[in-house]
């Protein structure tokens, strides 16, 4: 955790970088059949956040990604990533429907934060994250949360109330954007990367907070290496976890212990 | 005597229209300004009424009063008083703002739970503080929310909570964002045992809070006025490039955009909590 000043602020603009992999990019590589299913069955489809069936090793499993885009044209039309209400209730309906059909169920969050539009507070932005903590906590199927790049606040935690929460080396997870809490804290925009440091947002800092359960090496980062050693990892760990007679209690201890 | 005799209202309706403020208010006595209606009252007045302008506007409420507003007289026993914060991440400036929280509030922490009866009915509750850190949660509040349902879970209480809070307390980074998990499991735990949980959300109701054990109850109340939102006004009017009109994220609003179940102002509450209470029998015993 010795970490400098320029470390960690460093690693939150690594993160936001638009070049690197995206739900999309982990989903086609490491998955294959994917079959995208659209729409909360409320109110809209949001293309922040892409959910479906794929097969992982050839067994069917759920999987729940932001998507940011790469491209300008592709960020805006993924909200940059900042999941609206309507995703977390597309991610909602999905996570029931994995847990009738016995699935497991795969997320990749990389979220700056939940969509903070007029609209994402008259569509209860709050009520819809509340919503899917509360559903991940008693969710019978095992669930992995990996986050792949920015972990914001709770629109990340949204998405992450797991048995297992990986990160990437290179990947950030916060209560709160260095910049918001500069702002707040220090009224002083240019204290971001003090901030940085103090929020212990790094994979490193989460890892030992005991808030992740793993690293993810970024080695070969986009490229068919890397894609098959999460899928190995994920492979393995889903079926260690769906054994598992107590996968329920020891969710339950996990997120208790904090 | 006829000079009194003018003074007084000479009918039913002015009287109860108006508050009875005395004509000439003690200048020694501390008095609230209503951001509402402009007009100054005798703090003693507005403890006496709950701390309801006579305009209706409610200012902040802090946990005790809340606690002698809803609790039936001398119910209720606080619980995991020694469940208190520590600076995990050796966050600066965090000790003294705590220290100055604590002075401010004569609170020890964010959240003050317990159990008593409400209306007759045995309860669990919380009651969460404005004057410390304006409720921010950090380890020790979500350990006090978590051990409260656990509480009631155990003895087969519901649970009535009341929210007040800017969100997550930054100062614990990762580990305050983790409470928001922590607390839900609890919340669906004691929901999955068929037990009853009512949160009433007071001004305000932001961030991290509402995204989580807020929004999580079976019966979500609010009072009047209150603001209740996820992302704070600036970061909208930020992120939309406008101004937000001023009913943003009101309770009124709220109620109509369908996540309020009912608007209760502070007189009505205690009896309208009694009556959802002895709706659900079933609410407080084992299935």
């Amino acid at each position: 955790m010795n970490r400098t000043v320029s470390d960690a602020y460093a690693a939150v603009e690594a993160a936001r970088n638009s070049s690197r992999p995206t739900g999309l990019d982990y989903i086609s590589n490491v998955f294959t059949s994917f079959l995208e299913l659209h729409g909360d069955r409320g109110s809209g489809d949001d293309p922040s956040l892409v959910g479906g069936l794929a097969r992982l090793d050839g067994c069917p499993v759920t999987v729940l990604a932001v998507e940011k885009g790469h491209t300008a044209r592709q960020r805006q039309a993924r909200n940059f990533g900042s999941v609206h209400p309507e995703g977390y209730r597309k991610a909602l309906r999905l996570m029931r429907q994995a847990q009738k059909f016995r699935r497991p169920v795969v997320c990749f969050v990389d979220t700056a934060g939940a969509g903070c539009g007029l609209a994402d507070e008259q569509h209860g932005i709050g009520q819809a994250i509340a919503e899917n903590l509360k559903e991940l906590a008693g969710l019978s199927v095992p669930v992995i949360s990996v986050i792949i790049g920015e972990g914001g606040s709770g629109g990340a935690l949204g998405l992450a109330l797991a048995d297992q929460v990986w990160m990437l080396e290179g990947a950030y997870y916060s209560v709160i954007s260095p910049e918001g809490c500069a702002q707040i804290l220090w009224k002083d925009p240019k204290k971001v990367s003090e901030a940085a440091v103090c929020l212990h947002l790094t994979a490193d800092d989460a890892l030992a907070l005991g808030v992740t359960d793993r690293i993810i090496q970024e080695k070969d980062i986009g490229k068919k290496p890397f894609f098959d050693r999460l899928r190995e990892s994920l492979s393995e760990e889903l079926q260690k976890l769906g054994q598992d007679p107590d996968l329920l209690a020891k969710r339950y201890a996990r997120f208790r212990r904090f | 005597m006829a000079l009194l005799h003018f003074l007084k209202p000479d009918n039913a309706l002015e009287d109860g229209g108006r508050d009875r403020l005395p004509v000439q208010a003690d200048a020694m006595e501390p008095e609230l300004t209503c951001p509402e209606c402009r007009k100054s009252t005798p703090v003693s007045l507005l403890q006496a009424r709950y701390m309801v302008c006579p305009c209706g506007h409610h200012f902040r409420m802090n946990a005790r009063q809340r606690i002698r507003m809803v609790t039936d007289a001398n119910s209720f026993r606080e619980e995991f008083e020694d469940v208190v914060g520590e600076d995990p991440l050796h966050f600066p400036g965090y000790p003294g703002k705590r220290e100055s929280a604590r002075a401010a509030s004569g609170e020890k922490e964010a959240v003050i739970c317990g159990t008593g009866t409400v209306g007759g009915v045995p309860c669990a509750l919380f009651f969460m503080e404005p004057r410390f850190m304006m409720g921010s949660m950090g380890s020790a509040v979500g350990e006090r929310i978590t051990r409260i349902f656990e509480l009631a879970l155990e003895r087969h209480l519901p649970v009535v909570g009341f929210t007040v809070s800017g969100g997550a307390r930054m100062q614990e980074g990762l580990l305050s964002l983790m409470q928001m998990a922590k607390i839900s499991a609890a919340v669906r735990r004691h929901s999955d045992a068929g037990l009853l949980y009512i949160a009433v959300l007071t001004d305000p109701t932001t961030g991290g809070v509402t995204a989580s054990f807020a929004m999580e109850a079976d019966i979500a109340l609010a009072e009047p006025g209150a603001t209740i939102g996820f992302a704070g006004r600036r970061i909208v009017e930020q992120t939309t490039g406008k101004r937000l009109p001023g009913d943003f994220q009101k309770a009124e609003t709220v109620e109509q955009e369908g996540f309020i179940d009912r608007i209760v102002p502070r007189q009505q509450m205690k009896p309208l909590l009694t009556q959802l209470l002895a709706m659900h029998p079933a609410g407080g015993k084992r299935r």
